[in-house]
């Protein structure tokens, strides 16, 4: 596929400053899936789709430090790490809608999307060795790439996942391995999946690990930062866990999970975060532009076969 | 020269010919050059790109994808081919499906090196020819190592083209040696290689002209070696001759072959390891018999090991797995 230059209305315009962009590119995703889960209600969309609503930052933080020759693996939760990475609402769109004109030709639908330097797969924990494989190719390669892979805290309750951190520190692959705990997995409480200590897993193999719990943009930003210039300068693997929460069901359908927790959550997701830190008129202006562009997506969309 | 030594010497060209191509497994580092030392010296020469792994055979698949998709040729070494079970969600759910789910914008070609079969009494896990659970697996081709094979051409064929591969190579040709076809003859069987284009060939084998055969056998592997003993027994000692046809391919099937000798001979029996039901020799019974319905002097006969566990014991192993004696039997209902 063809590299297409993204919408400045949605990924950034050349003029404004971080805090705008960051705060651009989270309300694009969280319109993108906000319009997506419409015209699932619409019925115009077969399948499922999961969500990442209450995540983005996670997402624009991290593909701030991606490079173009990096290589990103995302999981069934994939939207807002490809949006982040490519700004490619049409291609993503027209994909889940089933049309010729998609990422992966309406094959791939919600899940699994590939594009330049991205993939996602629908089965958890056996998107870890293979970003390791691509770390291995990556180190064998020579520069300085790196392997991104989203994990998610259900994740770890697959085996594959513990192969490969064995493997990853003990050939010093420059593998990233960013674990999105939203706290539920599915419809289950990681407390009624996890046993033990989530940071100390890693540890375990000699990982280092950095961790955050919070919905801010540009605190989680730092921390990336560095772990993104850890894995591109030392050529080793380092885990970063972000505490976070997901405010989407899991899919389409309720998750039962308790509204009055996730109604406080709505009280600190990343837009109500971050927002304050934008002058009103240029939130405002912002929030516009995404309308405005997310919906002639969708038109266009609409329109193809 | 024997298998294992071949195989190994095909792996040194490989590595050596091939930058793409990487090696991995577990306990291959020299001296000990994996279980069956088909790895030996790969470690020595190539360090770079040849690892062994610990005891993560997910790792070991998933690890070999992330390469294939990152450009490189990775040839997964699993021990024992028992030990697939624990690659098949790498197979089924990752390396087979980013071709196709990603629309062709990526090509995965992994291959693994899988020893299999029995005949030796490592038991019911350590003996088993399990490659009928990954035939018919969408955009996966299975190949076969077999004596009159050169292992040289599986890896060539491998790295030409940008499919994923299973290489099932049966333990107990490693010590047995190559008898590839030479001025059209295999020993005092005659040799002929037949293929559709782009398929690495069958090869033909029977002690007189195909049209003086009164049935085609066709079988892979040990099972084909096994098979061409009672051929050329039964031709020599009774005068009754079959023409054995060997493919290196044995997923998907190369029909072409099998059709050719069977349209001279109107019979045919498939020899396979495996346990029985569901099976590589089901699937070319239903074929065969669909392209010849009207025109067989028999029903395709499938042969194939009972559908149980691999006893230990080797006089139960000896009546449970796939030997001479069954195929004799089998061959002489057949021409009955």
């Amino acid at each position: 596929m063809e590299a297409v230059s993204p919408d400045p209305r949605l990924f950034g315009r050349p003029d404004e400053d971080v805090d705008a962009r960051l705060y651009r590119r989270m309300r694009f995703i969280r319109r993108f899936e906000e319009k997506l889960l419409l015209l699932f209600e619409e019925g115009i969309l077969a399948g499922t789709t999961h969500c990442s609503i209450g995540q983005e930052a996670d997402a624009v933080a991290v593909m701030a430090h991606v490079r173009p020759g990096d290589h990103t693996f995302s999981n069934h939760r994939c939207h807002g790490h490809y949006l982040a990475r490519t700004g490619d609402a049409l291609g993503l769109y027209a994909e889940i809608m089933g049309k010729d004109a998609g990422v992966c030709r309406g094959i791939g639908g919600s899940q699994h999307i590939c594009a330049p330097g991205f993939k996602s797969n629908g089965i958890q924990g056996g998107i870890v060795p293979t970003a390791a494989g691509i770390a291995w190719a990556q180190k064998l390669a020579g520069g300085d790439d790196i392997s991104v892979v989203f994990i998610g805290d259900g994740t770890l309750g697959e085996g594959a996942v513990y192969e490969t951190l064995n493997i990853a520190q003990l050939w010093s692959l420059p593998l990233w391995i960013v674990l999105e705990d939203n706290g539920w997995s599915q419809s289950t409480p990681l407390a009624a999946n996890f046993a033990g200590d989530m940071r100390m897993r890693f540890e375990a193999f000699g990982l280092p690990v950095s961790e955050i719990d919070s919905t801010d943009v540009k605190a989680i930003e730092t921390v990336v930062a560095a772990d993104a210039d850890h894995v591109r300068t030392t050529r080793t693997p380092h885990v970063t866990i972000l505490h976070t929460y997901r405010l989407c069901n899991h899919s389409k359908s309720s998750d039962a999970r308790p509204e009055d927790e996730v109604k406080a959550r709505w009280a600190t997701e990343p837009l109500v975060v971050h927002g304050p830190r934008l002058q009103d008129s240029l939130r405002d202006t912002i929030d516009a532009d995404v309308e405005a562009a997310l919906d002639e997506v969708i038109a266009h969309a609409r329109s193809l076969p | 020269m024997i298998y294992s030594k071949a195989l190994n010497e095909a792996l040194h060209r490989a590595l050596g010919e091939d930058n793409r191509v990487v090696v991995l497994g577990e306990d291959i580092s020299d001296p000990y050059g994996g279980a069956f030392k088909v790895s030996r010296g790969l470690t020595t020469a190539f360090p770079e790109r040849v690892k062994t792994t610990p005891v993560s055979e997910q790792a070991i698949a998933g690890i070999a994808a992330g390469l294939a998709l990152g450009g490189y040729r990775p040839i997964a070494e699993v021990m024992f081919g028992d030990f697939l079970s624990l690659c098949f969600d790498q197979l089924l759910n990752h390396i087979t499906k980013y071709n196709a789910m990603y629309a062709g914008q990526t090509t995965c070609p992994v291959m693994f090196r899988a020893p299999m079969g029995g005949h030796r009494g490592y038991g019911p896990t350590h003996s088993q020819s399990i490659e009928k659970h990954f035939l018919g697996m969408p955009h996966l081709r299975v190949l076969a190592a077999s004596p009159y094979h050169a292992p040289h051409d599986a890896f060539a064929d491998f790295l030409a083209k940008d499919d994923p591969v299973l290489f099932v190579e049966h333990k107990l040709l490693y010590p047995k040696h190559l008898t590839l076809p030479e001025n059209g003859a295999v020993g005092d069987f005659m040799a002929r290689t037949e293929s559709s284009p782009g398929v690495l060939p069958s090869v033909c084998l029977s002690l007189v002209p195909r049209e003086d055969c009164a049935l085609t056998v066709v079988a892979y592997g040990y099972e084909a070696q096994l098979a061409a003993s009672v051929i050329e027994k039964l031709g020599m000692e009774e005068e009754l001759f079959c023409e054995l046809v060997v493919p290196a391919q044995i997923a998907p099937v190369d029909y072409a072959p099998i059709e050719a000798s069977v349209a001279s001979t109107r019979r045919l029996l498939t020899v396979e390891e495996g346990t029985a039901g569901w099976s590589w020799g089901v699937q070319i019974a239903s074929s065969i018999q669909r392209t010849f319905f009207g025109k067989l002097a028999k029903p395709v006969e499938v042969l194939a090991s009972q559908p149980t566990v691999i006893p230990g014991a080797r006089r139960l192993e000896q009546e449970m797995l796939v030997g001479a004696h069954h195929i004799e039997q089998k061959i002489r209902e057949a021409l009955s």
